[in-house]
């Protein structure tokens, strides 16, 4: 069960602070390229954790409350409602975890997570997170360059696009009993949109593993893009030629593209794209171009009209 | 009767206190201004709907003085949507009136919600007795019928906000429909029976 509020919390659940340290020392070790991913616990409390180190990409923006990130969630698999996935993602078996690798690339395989991952330093990147119905959160997410893992994996010269694709359980994930989407759910990026460096893999937050209803135990982030993106617990990596049809592109193409990405002067057709309201404000504040990451990511959209390429 | 219609006004206003409750004691998701604006939405669809289900449930049970809370239900469906425009003109936007504007001309969910928001006012205001005499019970019947085109704009502006799930906001169109649909039916029958004699719908307001 989810720990909702720091007041729920047993004090015989908070982590001994000696142990604390000692795991973010071991965390720190790890990122020199040990086993990291499976030294994450699920103790420890989100409300003193503090990223190691400032990264580059990181923004100084206060974080959103770990209560709010795993409270306030859009993963339908597991029901339409912002409360459902916290609720009923219990139900989804994290362990074991394979994903298979396939499609354009030098050595198809279907991997048991932990091999997948273990090549890389995971890092804390503390990004915002702006969701296409006009919220956003700041999100610090514990992960790895999709750009390493993409290198290590070697497409060939035929692989332009990446596709993902979530988990396709209905017993697990209650929401996928329902007609709600086309099932299973699928995203993808081009591939020089991979290889950014602000796109990462993603296996935890706040320094701990992700809850299941963020995604776990692997998910995109792709911060310059609206959330839907961010595909969660993800079992396939394909490469390939053509452009893949991303879910909700396919459910209502009149208002989702491919590309998504968060523009203030390109409206949903339902709603303005102007404005955002950050969790826990009362004003809603001006959204940026690509989510503020315009100086990284614009050269990457230089030559595409973005009002058709929505 | 003064009872029973102190019971319905106190039950009426059992979702606002309890959306007070749980704004005050942290109760709402991290999101809570959109949480008033969906909860009180979907009290003005219900209140709606119940104030529709008046007539029928006259006509089905013969209990006529039914129609001595249809006003009340009524009025509750306008305060509610009142409180429905208020969060989003002062919490959601605070007076952002470009964005508005934009809002209300270019979303058509917004469009039909303001719409039939509008289209309360009159009813509102003409919910008194000595409005009632003033218009004369025909005409004011006739404007009333506007909770018609009201009740569907209601349903519409819910179906067309949504994202993915649209069996709420159907089965709300399938309540209306059903009570609608009875009122066609009746006054069909109605008017087969008594070609000259006018249907049940135009009885003036008994109180």
């Amino acid at each position: 069960m989810l720990v909702r509020r720091p007041t729920d919390i047993r004090s015989s659940e908070i982590t001994d602070e000696k142990l604390y340290l000692n795991r973010r020392r071991f965390i720190k070790a790890a990122s020199a390229g040990a086993l990291a991913f499976s030294s994450l616990t699920e103790s420890g409390y989100a409300g003193d954790w503090k990223p190691k180190t400032k990264g580059p990409y990181d923004t100084d923006e206060e974080l959103t409350p770990y209560d709010d990130i795993t409270t306030y969630n859009n993963f339908v698999e597991f029901g339409p409602n912002k409360d459902d996935p916290s609720k009923n993602a219990h139900t989804l078996r994290v362990k074991p975890w394979s994903v298979k690798v396939e499609g354009e690339v030098k050595s198809p395989a279907t991997y048991n997570l932990e091999d997948l991952i273990k090549p890389f330093p995971l890092e804390d990147r503390i990004y915002r997170h702006r969701c296409v119905e006009g919220w956003s959160i700041v999100v610090p997410w514990l992960g790895f360059s999709l750009g390493d893992l993409i290198k290590r994996l070697e497409p060939t010269s035929k692989a332009k696009y990446v596709q993902f694709t979530t988990l396709y359980a209905p017993d697990q994930m209650p929401g996928q009993r329902r007609d709600l989407l086309p099932w299973p759910y699928v995203e993808g990026l081009r591939l020089d949109e991979a290889m950014h460096p602000l796109a990462i893999l993603s296996v935890g937050l706040y320094g701990k593993p992700l809850p299941n209803q963020d995604g776990a135990p692997l998910r995109l982030v792709v911060p310059w893009k609206y959330g839907f993106k961010s595909i969660k617990s993800i079992v396939k990596i394909r490469f390939q030629e053509p452009q893949p049809r991303n879910s909700w592109a396919a459910q209502v193409p009149r208002e989702y593209g491919f590309y998504a990405n968060v523009n203030p002067n390109v409206d949903h057709p339902r709603w303005s794209q102007a404005k955002e309201r950050r969790l826990g404000e009362f004003f809603r504040r001006k959204t940026l171009m690509f989510n503020g990451y315009a100086d990284q990511v614009g050269q990457l959209y230089a030559n595409l009209d973005l009002r058709k390429n929505y | 009767m003064k009872r029973l219609k102190v019971l319905v006004f106190v039950l009426c206003l059992v979702p606002l206190i309890w959306l007070l409750f749980d704004l005050f004691f942290g109760r709402l998701s991290a999101n809570p201004i959109n949480d008033i604006t969906q909860r009180t939405g979907i009290w003005t669809l219900r209140l709606l709907m119940l104030t529709l289900t008046v007539t029928p449930m006259r006509w089905l049970t013969g209990w006529s003085s039914l129609v001595r809370f249809r006003r009340m239900l009524g009025l509750f469906a306008f305060f509610y949507a009142t409180l429905h425009f208020l969060t989003y003109l002062v919490i959601d936007q605070f007076f952002d009136w470009d964005q508005i504007v934009k809002d209300v001309a270019k979303r058509p969910f917004i469009t039909v919600g303001f719409a039939s928001f509008i289209l309360l006012i009159p009813l509102a205001v003409t919910s008194t007795k000595k409005m009632i005499r003033r218009l004369g019970g025909k005409r004011w019947q006739r404007l009333h019928r506007l909770v018609y085109a009201i009740g569907i704009g209601g349903v519409i502006h819910y179906l067309w906000l949504v994202k993915a799930d649209t069996s709420r906001p159907l089965s709300y169109g399938a309540l209306l429909a059903l009570l609608l649909g009875f009122r066609l039916w009746v006054s069909v029958k109605q008017r087969r029976r008594r070609p000259t004699v006018s249907t049940p719908t135009t009885e003036p307001l008994a109180d």
